[in-house]
This record gives structure tokens, sequence and C-alpha cells, in this order.
């Protein structure tokens, strides 16, 4: 032990193989990471450069004229709201409890298992097929009509498998030893939950739901039959009233449009990015400021 | 050792003076089930109030089940069926309705310390608050109080809003025992609280828990036998799930044992 090796520190053949490899990793990692970001950079750069010229107060607050081809997208924007306000209204209070059912109260038995498989299934149907089955349902069944009520039904179908998805996970990532400790003074099952698990899974709850509304906001087909319309002069006034969208906006503007200025339908676009962003930040905004208080 | 500022302790009263301390937990033919396993078989034994209760015994025992079916947490463990009788304060626990009740009155310290991520003032208010005291300044005095016994006061004073999980491992661990004084237990089931406390706080706790003793009435699972010795009037051996010997400590210590299986582990002689 006392005499120094002095060949001890010195890097043998496999240390320089090791080191070259974990190299070459991380440039594989690096350029992946470089290629997945690209897309997106050309994508915002393309709808900032072409469709940047059409941006004004005028553009955001009138509605569109001539067919279109001029004015704004006011009642388009306006709609959009409508439609993710009322379906994340409708989705997310019942998406949170039932995951917290699932996640807190529900036992482990075939019965629940069903339900778990059930619910990452629906979060992978298409759609297009829920654009069907709300029409089937809502507009026609339940005879709300194409309306926002049907709409945003549908997109509140669409998004609830994620929202109760995401919900779980973040309940189950508090370790049980939490909820024990709590237990065993006596708390009941809803008193852990109020006083610890929720406040410490919040977060990762409020992350699932932003990216809930980005999807919403961006949806098109469950939409255009459910109670977005092409065109209509009157801006809704009740969930019961058609209404534009931004998304099937983009859609008409892009392609059923002729003789149309290149640059609204990328305006249109650069609208509901805008839109998605904006209300993904004020969400990030309310999670850090949920974190500070929390002091984490 | 027994501490010497403690109470006579049991070990030297006589058989009659026994009788008369009444029993606080009586355990009659207690069977563990995990499916088709058995984790105990057929314990009895009674626990008397105010008693430093040890139990001793090799992983796989039943310690840790014992203590579960006590404060009726199997219903949270799925498979675990408990037969047989515990009676606590009188009452029989398996026929007891308002569960919350009883684990209210019973305070719990796990192995590994469990600061919940809220601030050290949280951790121990939340058990007054379950009860529904809102009162600000009869929360301070609680918080107070319990952190002074569980002698975590002096080095959290100053920052009793900073989170409870970025205390040490150490203090962690009081902080626990704090929040179990929090529910004013009438007993206090200590499962192996030293595994992850460096020995200084261990003995610090230890002392603690001398004192307590006075108030409360604690079962001390722990595998640490010289923990033990230390702490216990009489102690329990468990092995594989059998209650193998129950005695008076310093008996169990001394060589005088029924079983010689309970010598053989005392004595560290285990294979």
């Amino acid at each position: 032990m006392a005499t120094a090796n002095p060949t001890m520190f010195q890097a043998s053949d496999l240390n320089h193989h090791n080191e070259r490899v974990q190299r070459r990793y991380r440039l594989l990692f690096g350029l992946m990471t470089l290629l997945l970001i690209t897309p997106v950079m050309l994508i915002l750069g393309t709808l900032v450069v072409k469709g940047g010229g059409a941006i004004s107060w005028e553009f955001l607050l009138t509605a569109p004229t001539d067919g279109m081809r001029t004015g704004g997208v006011f009642p388009a924007l306006l709609g959009t709201i409508w439609l993710v306000t009322v379906a994340l209204i409708l989705s997310v209070p019942i998406g949170i409890f039932a995951a917290i059912y699932l996640s807190e109260y529900a036992g482990d038995n075939w019965f629940t298992r069903t339900i778990n498989l059930a619910i990452i299934n629906l979060a992978g149907v298409p759609s297009i097929v829920h654009a069907l089955f709300g029409l089937g349902a809502f507009v026609l069944f339940f005879e709300f009509g194409t309306s926002i009520l049907a709409a945003s039904l549908t997109l509140a179908v669409m998004t609830m498998p994620v929202v109760i998805v995401a919900t779980r996970e973040s309940l189950q990532a508090v370790p049980p030893a939490f909820r024990e400790a709590c237990w065993n003074m006596g708390a009941t099952r809803w008193q852990t939950i109020r006083r610890v698990v929720l406040p410490n899974s919040i977060t990762g709850i409020l992350t699932g739901v932003i990216l809930e509304v980005s999807r919403t906001a961006g949806e098109t087909a469950p939409i255009m039959f459910t109670g977005a319309v092409f065109f209509t002069p009157f801006l809704p006034q009740s969930v019961f009233d058609q209404t534009m969208a931004l998304s099937l906006h983009l859609f008409v503007t892009a392609t059923q449009v002729p003789g149309i200025e290149e640059q609204v339908p990328f305006g249109v676009a650069l609208v509901l990015i805008a839109l998605v962003l904006t209300m993904n930040s004020v969400s990030i905004a309310f999670r850090m400021w949920l974190r500070g208080k929390k002091k984490w | 050792m027994v501490d010497v500022a403690a109470p006579a302790p049991l070990a030297d009263a006589s058989q009659q003076a026994v009788a008369a301390v009444p029993n606080k937990l009586e355990v009659r033919n207690l069977t563990i089930r995990y499916g088709s396993e058995a984790a105990l078989r057929d314990v009895s034994l009674s626990i008397r109030e105010h008693e430093i209760f040890g139990i001793i015994g090799p992983a796989n025992a039943g310690k840790t089940s014992f203590l579960k079916a006590i404060n009726r947490m199997d219903v949270f463990t799925s498979g675990m069926r408990v037969d047989g009788e515990i009676h606590f304060a009188g009452r029989d626990t398996r026929r007891l309705n308002n569960v919350y009740a009883l684990r209210s009155r019973i305070g719990v310290v796990f192995p590994l310390p469990v600061g919940l991520p809220m601030t050290v003032y949280d951790n121990v208010a939340l058990s007054p608050r379950l009860r529904g005291i809102k009162e600000k300044a009869e929360l301070d005095v609680i918080v107070q109080r319990c952190l002074t016994r569980a002698a975590l006061w002096d080095e959290v004073k100053d920052r009793l809003n900073a989170l409870g999980s970025l205390l040490s491992g150490g203090q962690q661990q009081r902080l626990t025992i704090a929040r179990a004084l929090s529910q004013e237990p009438d007993l206090l089931m200590l499962d192996e609280f030293s595994i992850a406390v460096d020995p200084v706080t261990t003995m610090r706790i230890e002392d603690v828990l001398k004192e307590l003793r006075q108030e409360v009435t604690i079962i001390l699972v722990t595998n640490l036998v010289q923990q033990a010795r230390r702490l216990a009037d009489r102690t329990a051996f468990f092995l594989g799930g059998e209650c193998v010997e129950i005695g008076v400590t310093e008996d169990l210590f001394t060589g005088e044992v029924k079983d010689q299986r309970t010598r053989d582990y005392v004595e560290g002689r285990f294979g």
C-alpha cells in the first residue's frame, strides 16, 4: 500500500477505448437532439418570415372579409379560445378525479386493470374516429347540433385519457412511504391525498394539462364535424352556437380560397402557434409559482 | 444498562406489583398471513401500561407485520390477513369501526426516516391539524413541545420553514418522532428506528425514549439486541413467525431463558 505503483494511474488501452466509445455516443445523442430541434426551428422561422407581414392588431381583432381574402382572424381566434376553454373545463376535473380514484382508491384487480388498459387504448384512438363519435353522440343523439358544446365535448372525450394517464403517473411518483406515514397518524385517504399526495404531484399534473391545451387548440378533425364552421358572420354568444376556429380557418385559407395572398394562411398559423405558446407559458409560469411556494 | 434516573423498572417489581399495572395491549392467538404464507403464527402476549416492550429477532421474524396488525394498517396491504384478537385499551381493534381514531392514538416510527415534503413546522403540525386544531398559537405550542421532546428543537428552531425532507437523516428521524409525539399517542411503536441514524443521535433518541416511558407505552422493535437491553423492561424474541420467548429483559440477557434459541440469538451465536 505504502509504495506507490507508478503505472497505477496510467491510462491503459482499455481506458482509451472506453473513452473513445463514450465520445462517439455523446456525439450521436447530441446530433439526434440537433435533428430534433431543426424542424421546429425551420417551421417557426418559415412562419415568422412568411406570415409575420400579415400580423397586425387589425388582423387579430377584425373578422375576415371578401371571402376571407382580406380582414382578420378574430372570430376564429375567439372560437378556438372558446373550444379549448370549454373542453378543458369538461375534461380536466373528470380526468383528474378519475385518475385520483384509480391511483389512490381502487384496488389492483382485473376490473381496474381493464379500465387502465381501456384508457391507454383510448388515448391512441385517431382524432377522426373521435370526430365521428362526437357527430353521432353529441350532435345527433343528444341533439346539441353543431355547436361549441358538441365540439368541446368531443375534444374533452379525446383529451381525457391523456389527462388521466398523466395525472395517474404523477400521483404514483409520490413515494408510498409518504402515504403510509400519513395513514399511520390516523388520516383518512382523502386527508392524505389533500395534504400530502396532491401538493407533491400538482406540477406533474399541470404538465399533463399543458400538453393537452396545445393538442386541443390544434385539433381540426374532431371539431369540423361537430361545431366549427368555415365562416360565420356572428361571434358565438353561448356554447350552443357554432363558431369559427383557428385550425379550421387555417385549413380553409390554405386550401379552399383561390387567389388569397400567401401571407394570410401563414399569418393564421402564426397566430395559432402564438396562442398555444401563450397558454403554455401561462401554465408554466403558474407551475413555477407553485413550485416556488413549496420551496422545492 | 437501565437508566438510573428512570422510575423503578418493572424488572425489579414483584409479581404482585406487575399484576396491578393494567395491560395496554392484549394480543391473543395472532396469526398473520400473506397469501398462504404465514408471517406470524399464534402469538399471544400482553403489553403493560408505561413499559418499554422490546421485540428482537432476525429478519422475517414477523416483527413489522406485528406492528402493522396493531394499528390496522393491514387494510392497506393487499393479501395481508390477520386472525386472532388484539385488544387495545380494552377494545377489540379487529372489530373497531373507527380505525382512524385507533391509528391516531398510536404513533409509529419507521426504519427509514420519512420527512414529509413540507416544512418542519407543517410536519409536526400535521397531526394536530388532522384533529381539527387550527389556532396558530396552539399549534406553535405543540410544535415547539414535540420538537423539544424529540431533541430536535435547538437544531431547527431557526428554520422551521425549511423543507422537512431536506434535513439530515438523523434529524429527519427525530422529526418523525416529533411527528409521532404530536399525535399525543397512548402507544408509540418504533420499528428499527436507528437503522439510518448515527450512534450519537441514536443515544440521544434512546434518552428521549427513557423519559417518554413515564407518559406512553412503547413497543421497540429492534435488531440491535443491546438496544433492547438498554431500553426495554420486557423483551420478546420472535423467530421465523414464532414468538419464541417473552421475559424480563435482564433475564434474557443473563441467560435465564426457557429456550436455547433465545440464548443463542442474544449471545450472537446465530447462523
